[in-house]
């Protein structure tokens, strides 16, 4: 019972990891429609600023975390102007292979300036533990726990009680009709941007202690946060974070209770047995096509 | 200028619209069967790569370029093609069974990954199918007595008609070539056919293509199998090209890069599968040729320009540096991707396109004919 909660803790643990990176997907498709396969890329950009303010330039965490956050917005806005912009309003496919391309380009120039070893940031979360009975639970890991839930609060009311959320959230229903709203969409989805990339960074900077920085770790956490965002039904904020949690629960059981293999693909099968049944993700909406 | 006058159907469908398609056609495959008689070995390995990721190419195009159905998996049903020619090889099964048992096992579980893939679009699909590579990816690293999980399977040269194939001899070259020809000439056939009509209609609107009485679920799962089939034989082919195959060839990298075969070739038409795949098996060697080469050459237009014998040699080294900095490749896949989808969302083929019509048009060219139009799509979830 005791290894079936601490597997369980772990894995909400590992859950929030996911849920953090899928609620940066989330955040730009619910505002723009565009799946941004760069996003795993904006936090491992964002966990190396974060590494350069703190571990090399010496700053206070706060600080350093701080600064981290505000250069990825901006290079959030700039990537967005860059890449996005000239061809917003054109098929998704096209939009998908271009961040691809941003994602291929981050990611190589990280390994150039900061080269390929792994990183690690001093935290004030790394040492501790909290033990409650003879549950272990280190603070790096609640740290992510906390950060997420504050986040994703913090996210879902913006978008549902703030003007700028509702300008989003009807951008994206229709670019076109917004505009005429009187909406700026150009800056909106600017904003998300810089939004997004905010949050890819305090996922990477959290992140670090657990699974240390390196040019590729955006790749390989991205690709569990995008099945974790489809699972929650792309374009759900707590949804992003239910099935973050899902997959993370569900790797982590795996990886206990079943033989060795099933932990990588148990994701995606389950992820796969979900979308045949809800083919919209768990908290998608459905809404038929009226020609 | 030419013009065609079309009085009927079938002038609009023919293969060869007029006479200047065979001259040019003829002539192209005319130097394709000299090349291995001329060009290098490295060169001729290169294009034995052309065709097998053009064979590739024309196949996603089926289902992505004409039927819209975009697929991120398209590295598993080339491994499941691979696999099966080595696993068939094993049991001394001759070549022309196993390549088409390939195929057959191949297109069937695509029809199979077709059939939950009806009911998912768009970003979902996309998922789908990216779950589907790596659950392949994982059984064929644990599935040992079959695959021989990550220590990877040989597979000798085929035999064919009793003779015995090497992988870089010219005959396996005009394999993979007829190979090619045969499944662009049978795509081009099976596109002017009523499938292939459906497929384009289906890509095009869904809901008009269902109003029209076709068949959405059944023309999607044929989609999936033909272009799933087709993947499968060039598995085969690239199993025998590299001699050894092992599961971490069939990454998620080889589905983007056959994706971005279609996306820099043009994904409107079967030329683009070819351009695209030269592209990409070629931009290697020719990366490999500027890393060499570049330096030397920066330092001598350094040196015309008055930069002295010393300046130049700092030229060259500061070049060299950099050109050898880990990941540059990368970088520049990344960059190449991008500005394609910026500046040239119809591929190469489109700019081929654009010049031709440039001439033919001269003086009267204009950029707004290949200008694309902003269709600001209401949200997709309505869909």
């Amino acid at each position: 019972m005791l290894d079936f909660v601490q597997q369980l803790v772990s894995g909400v643990a590992l859950g929030c990891v996911y849920g953090l990176i899928a609620l940066g997907f989330v955040l730009v498709y619910k505002a723009t429609e565009v799946v941004n396969f760069a996003q795993g890329d904006l936090m491992m950009l964002g966990g190396f600023f974060a590494f350069t303010f703190i571990g090399m330039m010496g700053l206070n965490y706060w600080v350093g975390f701080a600064g981290a956050v505000a250069a990825m917005a901006l290079f959030g806005m700039l990537a967005e102007r860059i890449v996005v912009r000239p061809i917003l309003g054109y098929p998704q496919f096209s939009i998908i292979m271009a961040t691809i391309g941003l994602g291929y380009f981050l990611r190589s120039v990280a390994g150039m300036i900061w080269g390929t070893d792994d990183f690690k940031i001093d935290t004030p979360f790394s040492q501790g533990v909290l033990r409650i009975g003879s549950l272990v639970l280190a603070h790096d890991k609640l740290s992510v726990i906390a950060a997420t839930i504050i986040l994703c609060a913090l996210l879902y009311l913006f978008f549902n009680k703030t003007m700028l959320g509702t300008a989003m959230r009807a951008s994206s229903e229709n670019m076109l009709a917004a505009y005429y709203m009187g909406i700026p969409v150009k800056r909106v989805v600017s904003i998300v941007w810089a939004i997004s990339a905010a949050v890819a960074t305090c996922a990477g900077v959290l992140l670090a202690p657990i699974t240390f920085i390196h040019s590729n770790v955006g790749l390989v956490l991205g690709l569990k946060a995008f099945p974790a965002a489809v699972l929650g039904g792309f374009g759900s904020i707590p949804g992003a974070v239910v099935g973050g949690v899902l997959i993370g629960v569900i790797e982590s059981m795996a990886g206990f209770y079943l033989p060795e293999g099933w932990k990588d693909v148990a994701p995606y099968i389950v992820l796969l047995a979900v979308l045949l049944l809800k083919p919209e993700g768990l908290f998608g909406l459905h809404v038929r096509k009226k020609v | 200028m030419r013009f065609l006058f079309k009085t009927d159907y079938e002038d609009d469908i023919r293969l060869f619209p007029h006479s200047g398609y065979l001259v040019s056609y003829g002539l192209l495959l005319a130097v394709l069967l000299v090349a291995p008689y001329v060009l290098s070995s490295y060169l001729m390995s290169q294009l034995v790569f052309v065709c097998i990721y053009a064979t590739v190419g024309v196949a996603l195009l089926i289902l992505t370029g004409f039927t819209g159905q975009a697929s991120l998996g398209h590295a598993a049903f080339l491994a499941i093609g691979a696999y099966t020619a080595a696993y068939l090889q094993k049991y001394n099964v001759p070549f022309p069974i196993y390549f088409l048992a390939a195929g057959a096992l191949t297109g069937l579980i695509g029809a199979l990954v077709g059939f939950p893939a009806l009911r998912l679009q768009g970003i979902y699909l996309v998922i789908a199918t990216i779950s589907f590579a790596f659950i392949v990816e994982e059984i064929l690293a644990r599935w040992e007595s079959v695959t021989n999980g990550n220590e990877g399977m040989r597979i000798k040269a085929p035999s064919l008609l009793g003779v015995t194939v090497p992988r870089d001899s010219p005959t396996f070259y005009f394999l993979c070539l007829a190979v090619l020809v045969l499944t662009i000439v049978g795509t081009l056939n099976l596109l002017r056919s009523p499938t292939g009509r459906a497929f384009v209609a289906i890509r095009d609107s869904e809901t008009a293509a269902r109003s029209m009485g076709i068949n959405v679920a059944l023309y999607k799962v044929k989609s999936f199998a033909i272009s799933a089939a087709i993947t499968g034989f060039a598995g085969v082919l690239f199993a025998h090209k590299l001699s050894f195959i092992s599961p971490e060839m069939f990454t998620l990298q080889l589905s983007i890069e056959f994706i971005i075969v279609i996306l820099i070739g043009g994904t409107f038409s079967l030329h683009g599968a070819v351009l695209g795949a030269i592209f990409i098996v070629m931009i290697d060697p020719f990366l490999t040729y500027l890393k060499d080469d570049m330096p030397g050459i920066i330092a001598g237009i350094a040196a015309t320009f008055g930069a002295g014998t010393q300046g130049a040699a700092n030229v060259q080294s500061k070049v060299a540096a950099f050109a050898s900095l880990n990941g540059l490749k990368g970088a520049i896949y990344g960059i190449i991707i991008v500005l394609f989808v910026l500046f040239e969302p119809l591929g190469l083929y489109g700019r081929w396109l654009k010049i031709k019509l440039f001439f033919q048009l001269f003086p009267l060219y204009k950029r707004a004919t290949f200008k694309r139009q902003k269709i600001y799509v209401k949200s997709e979830r309505n869909r």
